[in-house]
Protein backbone atom coordinates (compact mmCIF):
# COMPACT_ATOMS: atom_id res chain seq x y z
CA UNK A 1 0.00 0.00 0.00
CA UNK A 2 0.97 3.62 0.07
CA UNK A 3 4.05 5.02 1.55
CA UNK A 4 5.42 8.00 2.18
CA UNK A 5 5.76 9.24 -1.38
CA UNK A 6 2.20 10.37 -1.53
CA UNK A 7 1.33 12.01 1.65
CA UNK A 8 0.01 15.56 1.39
CA UNK A 9 1.67 18.02 3.23
CA UNK A 10 -0.12 21.35 3.47
CA UNK A 11 1.42 23.93 5.49
CA UNK A 12 0.52 27.29 6.67
CA UNK A 13 -2.35 27.44 3.52
CA UNK A 14 -4.63 30.73 3.54
CA UNK A 15 -6.65 31.54 0.57
CA UNK A 16 -9.07 35.02 0.02
CA UNK A 17 -11.18 35.24 -3.34
CA UNK A 18 -11.55 39.26 -4.40
CA UNK A 19 -15.76 39.33 -4.61
CA UNK A 20 -16.68 42.92 -5.44
CA UNK A 21 -13.16 44.04 -4.84
CA UNK A 22 -13.47 43.28 -1.19
CA UNK A 23 -11.11 40.39 0.00
CA UNK A 24 -13.14 37.25 1.13
CA UNK A 25 -11.06 35.19 3.33
CA UNK A 26 -11.72 31.23 2.80
CA UNK A 27 -8.89 29.45 4.26
CA UNK A 28 -7.11 30.58 6.75
CA UNK A 29 -3.68 28.53 8.31
CA UNK A 30 -4.31 25.02 7.47
CA UNK A 31 -1.98 22.24 8.50
CA UNK A 32 -2.31 19.07 7.48
CA UNK A 33 -0.86 15.74 6.65
CA UNK A 34 -2.77 13.44 4.49
CA UNK A 35 -1.07 10.26 5.19
CA UNK A 36 -0.14 8.46 2.47
CA UNK A 37 -2.39 5.61 1.49
CA UNK A 38 -4.32 6.19 4.08
CA UNK A 39 -8.31 7.97 3.42
CA UNK A 40 -8.52 11.14 4.74
CA UNK A 41 -12.15 12.73 5.05
CA UNK A 42 -12.94 16.74 5.23
CA UNK A 43 -16.12 17.98 6.92
CA UNK A 44 -17.74 21.63 7.03
CA UNK A 45 -20.07 24.44 6.63
CA UNK A 46 -21.32 25.06 2.79
CA UNK A 47 -18.63 27.70 2.57
CA UNK A 48 -15.98 26.82 4.70
CA UNK A 49 -14.09 26.44 2.07
CA UNK A 50 -14.10 22.01 1.18
CA UNK A 51 -13.98 23.03 -2.99
CA UNK A 52 -11.18 25.24 -2.60
CA UNK A 53 -8.63 23.52 -0.58
CA UNK A 54 -9.22 20.62 -3.26
CA UNK A 55 -8.81 22.93 -6.24
CA UNK A 56 -5.35 23.92 -4.73
CA UNK A 57 -4.18 20.60 -3.74
CA UNK A 58 -5.28 19.78 -7.16
CA UNK A 59 -3.01 22.63 -8.62
CA UNK A 60 -5.97 24.44 -10.00
CA UNK A 61 -5.63 26.82 -8.21
CA UNK A 62 -2.79 28.90 -6.38
CA UNK A 63 -2.74 29.42 -3.17
CA UNK A 64 -2.26 32.99 -1.86
CA UNK A 65 -0.07 31.69 0.97
CA UNK A 66 1.56 28.62 2.04
CA UNK A 67 2.69 25.38 0.14
CA UNK A 68 0.82 22.38 -0.48
CA UNK A 69 3.74 19.19 -1.52
CA UNK A 70 3.37 15.63 -2.59
CA UNK A 71 5.77 12.94 -1.49
CA UNK A 72 8.00 16.45 -0.79
CA UNK A 73 7.47 17.73 -4.12
CA UNK A 74 5.21 20.97 -4.37
CA UNK A 75 2.01 21.31 -6.19
CA UNK A 76 2.75 24.14 -9.03
CA UNK A 77 0.17 23.14 -11.39
CA UNK A 78 -2.10 19.91 -12.20
CA UNK A 79 -0.28 16.58 -11.31
CA UNK A 80 -0.09 13.49 -12.94
CA UNK A 81 0.10 12.15 -9.81
CA UNK A 82 -3.10 13.41 -8.74
CA UNK A 83 -7.24 12.01 -10.02
CA UNK A 84 -9.79 14.54 -8.65
CA UNK A 85 -13.53 13.84 -8.89
CA UNK A 86 -16.19 16.30 -8.52
CA UNK A 87 -19.39 16.97 -7.51
CA UNK A 88 -21.01 16.52 -10.69
CA UNK A 89 -19.60 14.49 -13.67
CA UNK A 90 -18.28 17.03 -15.63
CA UNK A 91 -18.33 14.62 -18.97
CA UNK A 92 -17.46 15.98 -22.36
CA UNK A 93 -21.55 15.05 -23.51
CA UNK A 94 -20.08 14.57 -27.27
CA UNK A 95 -18.23 12.13 -26.47
CA UNK A 96 -19.35 8.16 -24.94
CA UNK A 97 -18.49 6.79 -21.85
CA UNK A 98 -15.70 5.22 -23.32
CA UNK A 99 -13.72 8.21 -24.57
CA UNK A 100 -14.71 10.14 -21.36
CA UNK A 101 -12.74 7.96 -19.79
CA UNK A 102 -10.23 7.35 -22.28
CA UNK A 103 -10.01 11.63 -22.29
CA UNK A 104 -7.30 12.05 -19.84
CA UNK A 105 -5.04 9.08 -21.48
CA UNK A 106 -5.53 11.00 -25.23
CA UNK A 107 -4.54 14.43 -23.65
CA UNK A 108 -1.19 12.20 -22.50
CA UNK A 109 -0.79 11.01 -26.19
CA UNK A 110 -1.44 7.49 -25.63
CA UNK A 111 -2.24 5.16 -29.08
CA UNK A 112 -5.60 4.67 -29.58
CA UNK A 113 -5.46 1.50 -29.15
CA UNK A 114 -4.01 1.00 -25.40
CA UNK A 115 -6.16 3.83 -24.14
CA UNK A 116 -9.26 2.60 -25.15
CA UNK A 117 -8.16 -0.95 -23.44
CA UNK A 118 -7.23 0.92 -20.26
CA UNK A 119 -10.44 2.77 -20.22
CA UNK A 120 -12.21 -0.51 -20.82
CA UNK A 121 -10.71 -2.22 -18.16
CA UNK A 122 -11.30 1.07 -15.73
CA UNK A 123 -15.05 1.53 -17.20
CA UNK A 124 -15.37 -2.37 -15.71
CA UNK A 125 -13.38 -1.41 -12.47
CA UNK A 126 -16.23 0.72 -12.21
CA UNK A 127 -18.54 -1.74 -12.96
CA UNK A 128 -20.08 -0.17 -16.18
CA UNK A 129 -19.07 -3.34 -18.33
CA UNK A 130 -21.10 -2.90 -21.60
CA UNK A 131 -21.92 0.78 -20.96
CA UNK A 132 -18.83 2.04 -22.81
CA UNK A 133 -20.63 3.34 -25.62
CA UNK A 134 -23.17 5.25 -24.17
CA UNK A 135 -23.54 9.03 -24.20
CA UNK A 136 -23.85 10.82 -21.17
CA UNK A 137 -26.80 12.44 -21.53
CA UNK A 138 -27.71 8.12 -21.80
CA UNK A 139 -26.34 7.52 -18.55
CA UNK A 140 -28.09 8.12 -14.97
CA UNK A 141 -26.73 10.23 -12.73
CA UNK A 142 -25.07 7.87 -10.75
CA UNK A 143 -23.54 6.31 -13.60
CA UNK A 144 -22.46 9.44 -14.64
CA UNK A 145 -20.47 9.80 -11.31
CA UNK A 146 -18.43 6.44 -11.52
CA UNK A 147 -17.52 7.09 -15.53
CA UNK A 148 -16.42 10.52 -14.21
CA UNK A 149 -14.60 8.56 -11.41
CA UNK A 150 -13.06 5.83 -13.99
CA UNK A 151 -11.71 9.01 -15.97
CA UNK A 152 -9.90 9.88 -12.53
CA UNK A 153 -8.80 6.70 -12.22
CA UNK A 154 -7.32 5.77 -15.88
CA UNK A 155 -4.00 7.74 -15.06
CA UNK A 156 -3.33 5.74 -12.45
CA UNK A 157 -2.79 8.44 -9.55
CA UNK A 158 -1.49 7.99 -6.41
CA UNK A 159 -3.61 10.90 -5.10
CA UNK A 160 -7.58 10.37 -5.60
CA UNK A 161 -9.07 13.83 -4.39
CA UNK A 162 -12.99 13.22 -4.39
CA UNK A 163 -14.82 16.36 -3.86
CA UNK A 164 -18.35 15.37 -2.57
CA UNK A 165 -18.37 12.74 -5.21
CA UNK A 166 -22.02 11.79 -4.49
CA UNK A 167 -23.62 14.36 -2.91
CA UNK A 168 -26.24 14.06 -5.77
CA UNK A 169 -27.23 11.22 -5.51
CA UNK A 170 -29.52 9.37 -3.54
CA UNK A 171 -28.49 8.05 -0.07
CA UNK A 172 -29.10 4.31 -1.18
CA UNK A 173 -26.88 4.55 -4.50
CA UNK A 174 -24.50 7.20 -2.56
CA UNK A 175 -23.33 3.94 0.11
CA UNK A 176 -23.63 1.66 -2.72
CA UNK A 177 -20.62 3.86 -4.34
CA UNK A 178 -18.78 4.93 -1.29
CA UNK A 179 -18.45 0.92 -0.79
CA UNK A 180 -17.10 0.35 -4.15
CA UNK A 181 -14.76 3.38 -3.42
CA UNK A 182 -13.51 1.61 -0.52
CA UNK A 183 -13.45 -1.70 -2.77
CA UNK A 184 -11.32 0.29 -5.20
CA UNK A 185 -8.95 1.83 -2.32
CA UNK A 186 -8.44 -1.95 -1.17
CA UNK A 187 -6.87 -2.48 -4.92
CA UNK A 188 -5.22 1.11 -5.74
CA UNK A 189 -3.61 2.07 -2.38
CA UNK A 190 -4.46 5.71 -3.05
CA UNK A 191 -4.20 8.55 -0.51
CA UNK A 192 -7.67 9.50 -0.26
CA UNK A 193 -9.05 13.05 0.24
CA UNK A 194 -13.08 13.00 0.28
CA UNK A 195 -14.85 16.04 0.92
CA UNK A 196 -18.29 15.54 2.17
CA UNK A 197 -21.52 16.69 3.84
CA UNK A 198 -22.11 13.68 5.43
CA UNK A 199 -21.01 12.74 8.44
CA UNK A 200 -21.99 9.20 8.22
CA UNK A 201 -20.10 8.93 4.96
CA UNK A 202 -17.53 10.52 6.49
CA UNK A 203 -17.28 7.55 9.41
CA UNK A 204 -17.44 4.92 6.79
CA UNK A 205 -14.52 5.33 4.61
CA UNK A 206 -12.41 7.13 6.44
CA UNK A 207 -9.08 6.61 8.50
CA UNK A 208 -9.72 10.33 9.99
CA UNK A 209 -11.69 13.13 9.67
CA UNK A 210 -10.98 16.74 9.63
CA UNK A 211 -13.51 19.25 10.40
CA UNK A 212 -13.56 23.02 8.91
CA UNK A 213 -14.96 25.29 10.61
CA UNK A 214 -17.36 27.82 8.92
CA UNK A 215 -15.80 30.70 6.48
CA UNK A 216 -12.66 31.09 6.71
CA UNK A 217 -12.29 27.65 7.07
CA UNK A 218 -9.37 27.06 9.59
CA UNK A 219 -9.21 23.12 10.83
CA UNK A 220 -10.85 22.65 14.24
CA UNK A 221 -10.82 18.91 14.75
CA UNK A 222 -9.11 16.08 13.33
CA UNK A 223 -10.96 12.85 14.78
CA UNK A 224 -8.74 9.84 14.12
CA UNK A 225 -12.21 6.75 12.96
CA UNK A 226 -11.05 3.70 14.68
CA UNK A 227 -13.09 1.11 12.81
CA UNK A 228 -11.66 -2.33 11.16
CA UNK A 229 -11.27 -2.67 7.72
CA UNK A 230 -12.76 -3.85 5.41
CA UNK A 231 -15.44 -2.07 6.72
CA UNK A 232 -19.19 -2.39 4.72
CA UNK A 233 -22.33 -0.84 5.22
CA UNK A 234 -23.73 -4.68 6.92
CA UNK A 235 -20.89 -4.67 9.37
CA UNK A 236 -19.79 -1.50 10.98
CA UNK A 237 -19.80 -1.01 14.07
CA UNK A 238 -22.93 0.97 15.17
CA UNK A 239 -21.08 1.90 18.52
CA UNK A 240 -17.62 2.90 17.34
CA UNK A 241 -19.19 4.78 14.58
CA UNK A 242 -21.52 6.75 16.36
CA UNK A 243 -18.82 7.70 18.35
CA UNK A 244 -16.96 9.03 16.19
CA UNK A 245 -19.94 10.72 14.39
CA UNK A 246 -20.41 12.34 17.77
CA UNK A 247 -16.93 13.62 17.67
CA UNK A 248 -17.61 14.97 14.72
CA UNK A 249 -20.36 16.63 14.89
CA UNK A 250 -19.28 18.07 18.30
CA UNK A 251 -16.60 19.61 16.75
CA UNK A 252 -18.98 21.39 14.10
CA UNK A 253 -21.85 22.09 16.40
CA UNK A 254 -18.85 23.78 18.63
CA UNK A 255 -17.04 25.50 15.83
CA UNK A 256 -18.39 25.06 12.35
CA UNK A 257 -21.52 26.19 12.91
CA UNK A 258 -24.83 24.17 11.93
CA UNK A 259 -25.13 20.99 9.80
CA UNK A 260 -28.01 18.92 9.06
CA UNK A 261 -29.48 16.67 11.83
CA UNK A 262 -28.55 13.53 12.40
CA UNK A 263 -31.09 12.14 9.97
CA UNK A 264 -31.01 14.61 7.18
CA UNK A 265 -27.59 14.35 6.86
CA UNK A 266 -28.03 10.87 4.74
CA UNK A 267 -30.72 12.34 2.49
CA UNK A 268 -30.83 13.25 -0.58
CA UNK A 269 -30.41 16.76 -1.87
CA UNK A 270 -34.20 17.64 -2.39
CA UNK A 271 -34.21 18.86 -6.50
CA UNK A 272 -30.26 18.22 -7.20
CA UNK A 273 -30.23 14.17 -8.34
CA UNK A 274 -30.39 14.36 -12.02
CA UNK B 1 -34.26 19.69 -38.06
CA UNK B 2 -32.07 18.97 -34.65
CA UNK B 3 -35.05 17.32 -32.82
CA UNK B 4 -35.53 14.70 -35.81
CA UNK B 5 -32.03 13.97 -34.96
CA UNK B 6 -32.86 13.98 -31.33
CA UNK B 7 -35.65 11.22 -31.80
CA UNK B 8 -33.31 8.17 -31.29
CA UNK B 9 -30.62 8.88 -29.03
CA UNK B 10 -30.34 5.00 -28.29
CA UNK B 11 -30.21 4.40 -32.07
CA UNK B 12 -27.30 6.73 -32.83
CA UNK B 13 -25.27 6.12 -30.00
CA UNK B 14 -25.89 2.28 -29.73
CA UNK B 15 -25.31 1.86 -33.35
CA UNK B 16 -23.92 4.41 -35.79
CA UNK B 17 -24.22 3.13 -38.37
CA UNK B 18 -27.89 2.06 -38.06
CA UNK B 19 -28.47 5.92 -37.01
CA UNK B 20 -27.11 7.27 -40.21
CA UNK B 21 -28.71 4.98 -42.07
CA UNK B 22 -32.32 5.91 -40.36
CA UNK B 23 -30.72 9.80 -40.43
CA UNK B 24 -30.80 8.88 -44.46
CA UNK B 25 -34.35 7.55 -44.99
CA UNK B 26 -35.65 10.32 -42.88
CA UNK B 27 -33.84 12.93 -45.06
CA UNK B 28 -35.46 10.92 -48.02
CA UNK B 29 -38.52 11.15 -45.97
CA UNK B 30 -38.50 15.08 -46.13
CA UNK B 31 -37.54 15.36 -50.00
CA UNK B 32 -40.54 13.36 -50.66
CA UNK B 33 -42.94 16.04 -48.85
CA UNK B 34 -40.99 19.01 -49.62
CA UNK B 35 -41.58 17.79 -53.34
CA UNK B 36 -45.33 16.98 -52.44
CA UNK B 37 -45.99 20.95 -51.05
CA UNK B 38 -44.20 22.04 -54.52
CA UNK B 39 -46.57 19.67 -56.45
CA UNK B 40 -49.25 21.54 -54.54
CA UNK B 41 -48.50 25.01 -55.02
CA UNK B 42 -47.34 24.41 -58.43
CA UNK B 43 -50.69 23.32 -59.07
CA UNK B 44 -52.26 26.59 -56.92
CA UNK B 45 -50.25 28.59 -59.25
CA UNK B 46 -51.34 27.18 -62.26
CA UNK B 47 -55.27 27.71 -61.23
CA UNK B 48 -54.31 31.25 -60.78
CA UNK B 49 -53.15 31.83 -64.01
CA UNK B 50 -55.93 30.11 -65.64
CA UNK B 51 -58.55 31.78 -63.55
CA UNK B 52 -56.89 34.75 -64.19
CA UNK B 53 -56.23 34.60 -67.64
CA UNK B 54 -52.94 36.16 -67.36
CA UNK B 55 -49.85 36.07 -70.67
CA UNK B 56 -46.38 34.66 -69.66
CA UNK B 57 -44.92 38.31 -69.91
CA UNK B 58 -47.10 38.80 -66.63
CA UNK B 59 -47.61 35.51 -65.07
CA UNK B 60 -46.35 32.43 -66.96
CA UNK B 61 -47.86 29.19 -65.50
CA UNK B 62 -45.47 26.90 -64.02
CA UNK B 63 -45.82 24.92 -67.10
CA UNK B 64 -44.19 27.47 -69.28
CA UNK B 65 -41.41 27.97 -66.79
CA UNK B 66 -40.37 24.59 -66.53
CA UNK B 67 -40.43 24.37 -70.64
CA UNK B 68 -38.12 27.60 -70.32
CA UNK B 69 -35.97 26.14 -67.97
CA UNK B 70 -35.49 22.88 -69.83
CA UNK B 71 -35.06 24.98 -73.08
CA UNK B 72 -32.34 27.64 -70.91
CA UNK B 73 -30.32 24.78 -69.97
CA UNK B 74 -30.50 22.70 -73.48
CA UNK B 75 -29.25 25.85 -75.46
CA UNK B 76 -26.55 26.64 -72.36
CA UNK B 77 -28.02 30.11 -71.46
CA UNK B 78 -28.41 29.17 -67.78
CA UNK B 79 -25.37 27.19 -66.76
CA UNK B 80 -22.46 29.29 -67.34
CA UNK B 81 -24.54 32.18 -65.21
CA UNK B 82 -24.97 29.32 -62.47
CA UNK B 83 -21.10 28.42 -62.05
CA UNK B 84 -20.43 32.01 -62.21
CA UNK B 85 -22.83 32.86 -59.61
CA UNK B 86 -21.61 29.35 -57.60
CA UNK B 87 -18.29 30.44 -57.66
CA UNK B 88 -18.74 33.42 -56.33
CA UNK B 89 -20.73 32.00 -53.50
CA UNK B 90 -18.57 29.35 -52.52
CA UNK B 91 -15.39 31.95 -52.41
CA UNK B 92 -17.23 34.38 -50.67
CA UNK B 93 -18.36 32.08 -47.96
CA UNK B 94 -14.55 30.81 -47.69
CA UNK B 95 -13.23 33.82 -47.41
CA UNK B 96 -16.50 35.27 -44.89
CA UNK B 97 -16.73 31.90 -42.80
CA UNK B 98 -13.01 31.79 -42.20
CA UNK B 99 -12.23 35.34 -40.76
CA UNK B 100 -15.69 35.32 -39.27
CA UNK B 101 -14.35 32.14 -37.78
CA UNK B 102 -10.83 34.01 -36.62
CA UNK B 103 -12.56 37.48 -35.57
CA UNK B 104 -14.93 35.40 -33.35
CA UNK B 105 -12.32 33.63 -31.63
CA UNK B 106 -11.01 36.93 -31.02
CA UNK B 107 -13.97 38.33 -29.91
CA UNK B 108 -14.60 35.51 -27.20
CA UNK B 109 -11.49 35.50 -25.95
CA UNK B 110 -10.48 38.76 -25.20
CA UNK B 111 -12.78 41.27 -23.74
CA UNK B 112 -10.82 44.33 -24.98
CA UNK B 113 -10.90 42.95 -28.46
CA UNK B 114 -14.63 42.94 -28.33
CA UNK B 115 -14.73 46.35 -27.03
CA UNK B 116 -12.47 47.78 -29.96
CA UNK B 117 -13.77 45.80 -32.48
CA UNK B 118 -17.65 44.86 -32.22
CA UNK B 119 -18.74 48.42 -32.94
CA UNK B 120 -16.90 48.07 -36.37
CA UNK B 121 -18.39 45.21 -36.96
CA UNK B 122 -22.21 45.92 -36.30
CA UNK B 123 -21.62 49.90 -37.63
CA UNK B 124 -20.99 47.30 -41.09
CA UNK B 125 -23.78 44.97 -40.59
CA UNK B 126 -26.54 48.08 -40.19
CA UNK B 127 -25.15 49.49 -43.17
CA UNK B 128 -26.97 47.98 -46.07
CA UNK B 129 -25.04 45.57 -48.27
CA UNK B 130 -26.75 47.34 -51.34
CA UNK B 131 -26.00 50.60 -50.48
CA UNK B 132 -21.93 49.22 -49.46
CA UNK B 133 -22.21 46.78 -52.87
CA UNK B 134 -21.87 49.96 -55.18
CA UNK B 135 -18.50 51.41 -53.20
CA UNK B 136 -16.99 47.80 -53.17
CA UNK B 137 -17.77 47.42 -57.30
CA UNK B 138 -15.99 50.80 -57.53
CA UNK B 139 -12.92 49.71 -55.44
CA UNK B 140 -12.46 46.46 -56.51
CA UNK B 141 -14.11 46.52 -59.93
CA UNK B 142 -16.88 44.55 -61.12
CA UNK B 143 -14.79 41.14 -61.54
CA UNK B 144 -14.64 38.50 -59.50
CA UNK B 145 -13.13 39.84 -56.19
CA UNK B 146 -16.32 42.11 -55.46
CA UNK B 147 -18.65 39.93 -55.66
CA UNK B 148 -16.66 37.63 -53.74
CA UNK B 149 -15.92 40.48 -50.97
CA UNK B 150 -19.86 41.33 -51.21
CA UNK B 151 -20.81 37.56 -50.49
CA UNK B 152 -18.05 37.56 -47.49
CA UNK B 153 -19.35 40.82 -46.28
CA UNK B 154 -22.90 39.58 -45.69
CA UNK B 155 -22.35 36.70 -43.92
CA UNK B 156 -19.38 37.37 -42.12
CA UNK B 157 -21.64 39.03 -38.94
CA UNK B 158 -23.96 35.98 -38.30
CA UNK B 159 -20.76 33.96 -38.55
CA UNK B 160 -19.06 35.90 -36.35
CA UNK B 161 -21.49 35.98 -33.90
CA UNK B 162 -22.52 32.40 -34.34
CA UNK B 163 -18.45 32.18 -33.34
CA UNK B 164 -18.06 34.28 -30.17
CA UNK B 165 -21.41 32.71 -29.00
CA UNK B 166 -20.32 29.45 -28.91
CA UNK B 167 -16.92 30.06 -27.65
CA UNK B 168 -18.59 31.79 -24.61
CA UNK B 169 -21.19 29.35 -23.92
CA UNK B 170 -18.52 26.83 -23.24
CA UNK B 171 -19.36 25.37 -19.77
CA UNK B 172 -16.45 26.64 -17.61
CA UNK B 173 -16.48 23.79 -15.25
CA UNK B 174 -15.62 21.66 -17.97
CA UNK B 175 -12.70 23.75 -18.88
CA UNK B 176 -11.57 23.21 -15.08
CA UNK B 177 -12.22 19.54 -15.65
CA UNK B 178 -9.61 19.72 -18.84
CA UNK B 179 -7.13 21.16 -16.94
CA UNK B 180 -7.29 19.04 -13.92
CA UNK B 181 -6.54 17.10 -16.39
CA UNK B 182 -3.75 18.58 -17.99
CA UNK B 183 -4.78 19.79 -20.89
CA UNK B 184 -2.92 22.74 -22.71
CA UNK B 185 -4.53 25.40 -23.81
CA UNK B 186 -4.37 24.25 -27.53
CA UNK B 187 -6.17 20.86 -26.01
CA UNK B 188 -8.76 22.56 -24.42
CA UNK B 189 -9.27 24.76 -27.54
CA UNK B 190 -9.86 21.36 -30.05
CA UNK B 191 -11.06 19.18 -27.31
CA UNK B 192 -13.54 21.64 -25.33
CA UNK B 193 -14.20 24.36 -26.81
CA UNK B 194 -14.48 23.92 -30.03
CA UNK B 195 -17.13 20.63 -29.83
CA UNK B 196 -19.20 23.03 -27.67
CA UNK B 197 -18.68 25.80 -29.81
CA UNK B 198 -20.10 23.62 -32.87
CA UNK B 199 -24.06 23.70 -32.52
CA UNK B 200 -23.78 27.39 -32.25
CA UNK B 201 -21.30 27.92 -35.73
CA UNK B 202 -23.52 24.98 -37.76
CA UNK B 203 -26.29 27.32 -36.97
CA UNK B 204 -24.31 30.63 -37.79
CA UNK B 205 -23.70 28.42 -41.21
CA UNK B 206 -27.35 27.84 -42.22
CA UNK B 207 -27.91 31.31 -41.86
CA UNK B 208 -24.46 32.20 -43.96
CA UNK B 209 -25.00 30.02 -46.38
CA UNK B 210 -28.40 31.61 -47.72
CA UNK B 211 -27.08 35.10 -46.98
CA UNK B 212 -24.44 34.52 -49.36
CA UNK B 213 -26.64 33.46 -52.09
CA UNK B 214 -28.42 37.03 -51.88
CA UNK B 215 -25.26 38.81 -51.73
CA UNK B 216 -23.58 36.96 -54.84
CA UNK B 217 -26.90 38.61 -56.24
CA UNK B 218 -27.16 41.75 -55.33
CA UNK B 219 -23.18 41.72 -56.39
CA UNK B 220 -24.34 41.29 -60.10
CA UNK B 221 -27.16 43.54 -59.98
CA UNK B 222 -24.76 46.48 -59.15
CA UNK B 223 -22.23 45.43 -61.71
CA UNK B 224 -21.05 41.89 -63.62
CA UNK B 225 -20.99 40.20 -67.13
CA UNK B 226 -22.14 37.02 -65.82
CA UNK B 227 -24.10 35.13 -63.35
CA UNK B 228 -27.84 34.37 -62.79
CA UNK B 229 -27.99 37.68 -60.99
CA UNK B 230 -27.01 39.57 -64.35
CA UNK B 231 -29.72 36.66 -66.17
CA UNK B 232 -32.18 38.00 -64.30
CA UNK B 233 -31.74 41.80 -65.08
CA UNK B 234 -31.61 40.55 -69.00
CA UNK B 235 -34.42 38.47 -68.89
CA UNK B 236 -36.72 41.56 -67.71
CA UNK B 237 -35.26 44.39 -69.19
CA UNK B 238 -33.04 43.65 -72.90
CA UNK B 239 -35.27 39.96 -73.89
CA UNK B 240 -38.47 40.86 -71.68
CA UNK B 241 -38.62 36.76 -71.06
CA UNK B 242 -40.39 36.32 -67.85
CA UNK B 243 -40.50 32.62 -68.08
CA UNK B 244 -37.03 32.92 -68.34
CA UNK B 245 -36.99 35.64 -64.91
CA UNK B 246 -38.91 32.72 -63.12
CA UNK B 247 -36.78 30.12 -64.38
CA UNK B 248 -33.41 31.73 -63.23
CA UNK B 249 -35.16 32.62 -59.91
CA UNK B 250 -36.54 28.79 -59.43
CA UNK B 251 -32.68 28.23 -60.06
CA UNK B 252 -31.46 30.98 -57.00
CA UNK B 253 -33.73 29.11 -54.55
CA UNK B 254 -32.41 26.12 -55.42
CA UNK B 255 -29.11 26.64 -54.96
CA UNK B 256 -30.06 28.13 -51.77
CA UNK B 257 -32.06 25.21 -50.76
CA UNK B 258 -28.69 23.09 -51.89
CA UNK B 259 -26.16 24.59 -49.82
CA UNK B 260 -28.84 24.91 -47.20
CA UNK B 261 -29.06 20.63 -47.22
CA UNK B 262 -25.35 20.14 -47.71
CA UNK B 263 -24.71 22.48 -43.90
CA UNK B 264 -27.95 20.22 -42.33
CA UNK B 265 -26.21 16.93 -43.49
CA UNK B 266 -22.73 18.37 -41.90
CA UNK B 267 -24.18 19.41 -39.30
CA UNK B 268 -26.02 15.72 -39.20
CA UNK B 269 -22.50 14.24 -39.67
CA UNK B 270 -20.88 16.29 -36.80
CA UNK B 271 -23.95 16.56 -34.17
CA UNK B 272 -25.85 13.26 -34.93
CA UNK B 273 -24.29 11.49 -32.63
CA UNK B 274 -24.67 14.31 -29.49
CA UNK B 275 -27.50 13.85 -27.07
CA UNK B 276 -29.97 16.93 -26.58
CA UNK B 277 -29.36 19.25 -23.69
N1 LIG C 1 -13.81 31.57 -7.94
C1 LIG C 1 -14.34 32.18 -6.87
N2 LIG C 1 -14.44 33.52 -6.83
C2 LIG C 1 -14.96 34.13 -5.74
N3 LIG C 1 -15.41 33.49 -4.67
C3 LIG C 1 -15.35 32.16 -4.64
C4 LIG C 1 -14.81 31.43 -5.75
N4 LIG C 1 -14.87 30.12 -5.46
C5 LIG C 1 -15.40 30.03 -4.23
N5 LIG C 1 -15.69 31.25 -3.73
C6 LIG C 1 -16.26 31.53 -2.42
O1 LIG C 1 -15.42 30.91 -1.47
C7 LIG C 1 -16.20 30.36 -0.43
C8 LIG C 1 -15.83 28.90 -0.26
O2 LIG C 1 -16.22 28.20 -1.43
P1 LIG C 1 -16.04 26.64 -1.54
O3 LIG C 1 -16.66 26.24 -2.82
O4 LIG C 1 -14.63 26.27 -1.34
O5 LIG C 1 -16.91 26.14 -0.32
P2 LIG C 1 -17.31 24.66 0.09
O6 LIG C 1 -16.82 24.44 1.47
O7 LIG C 1 -16.85 23.71 -0.95
O8 LIG C 1 -18.89 24.76 0.11
P3 LIG C 1 -19.96 23.65 -0.28
O9 LIG C 1 -19.97 22.70 0.85
O10 LIG C 1 -21.23 24.41 -0.37
O11 LIG C 1 -19.52 23.04 -1.57
C9 LIG C 1 -17.64 30.59 -0.79
O12 LIG C 1 -18.09 31.69 -0.04
C10 LIG C 1 -17.61 30.94 -2.25
O13 LIG C 1 -18.61 31.86 -2.54
MG1 LIG D 1 -17.84 22.51 -2.41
Amino acid sequence: MGTTLDDITITGLSHAFSVAGAPLPVLEGIDLVMPAGRVSAVVGPSGSGKSTLLRIVAGLLPADEGRVAIGGRRVVGPDPRVGLVFQEPRLLPWRDALDNVAYPLELAGVGREERRDRAAAFLELVGLTGFGSALPGQLSGGMAQRVGLARALVQEPRVLLLDEPFGALDALTRDHLDAEILRLWDRLGATIVIVTHSIPEAVFLADRVVVLSARPGRVVADIPVELPRPRSWATLDEAASTRSARAIRDALERRGGPLPGPSDARLPVTGSAA
Amino acid sequence: MTTRADEQPATTAAAPRRGRAAGMSHLLRDVAAIAGVGLLLALVWQAIVWVGGYQPFFLPGPLVVLQRWQTAIVAGTLTPHLLTTLTEILLGLAVGISSALVIGFLLARSVSAERLLSPWIVAAQATPILALAPLIVIWFGSGLLSKVLICALICFFPMTVATTVGLRSVDPRLLEMGRSVRATRRQLLTTIELPAALPQVMGGLKVSVTLAVVGAIVAEWVGGERGLGVLINLARGSLFDTPLLFATLLTIALVGVVLYLVVVLLERRLLGARASG
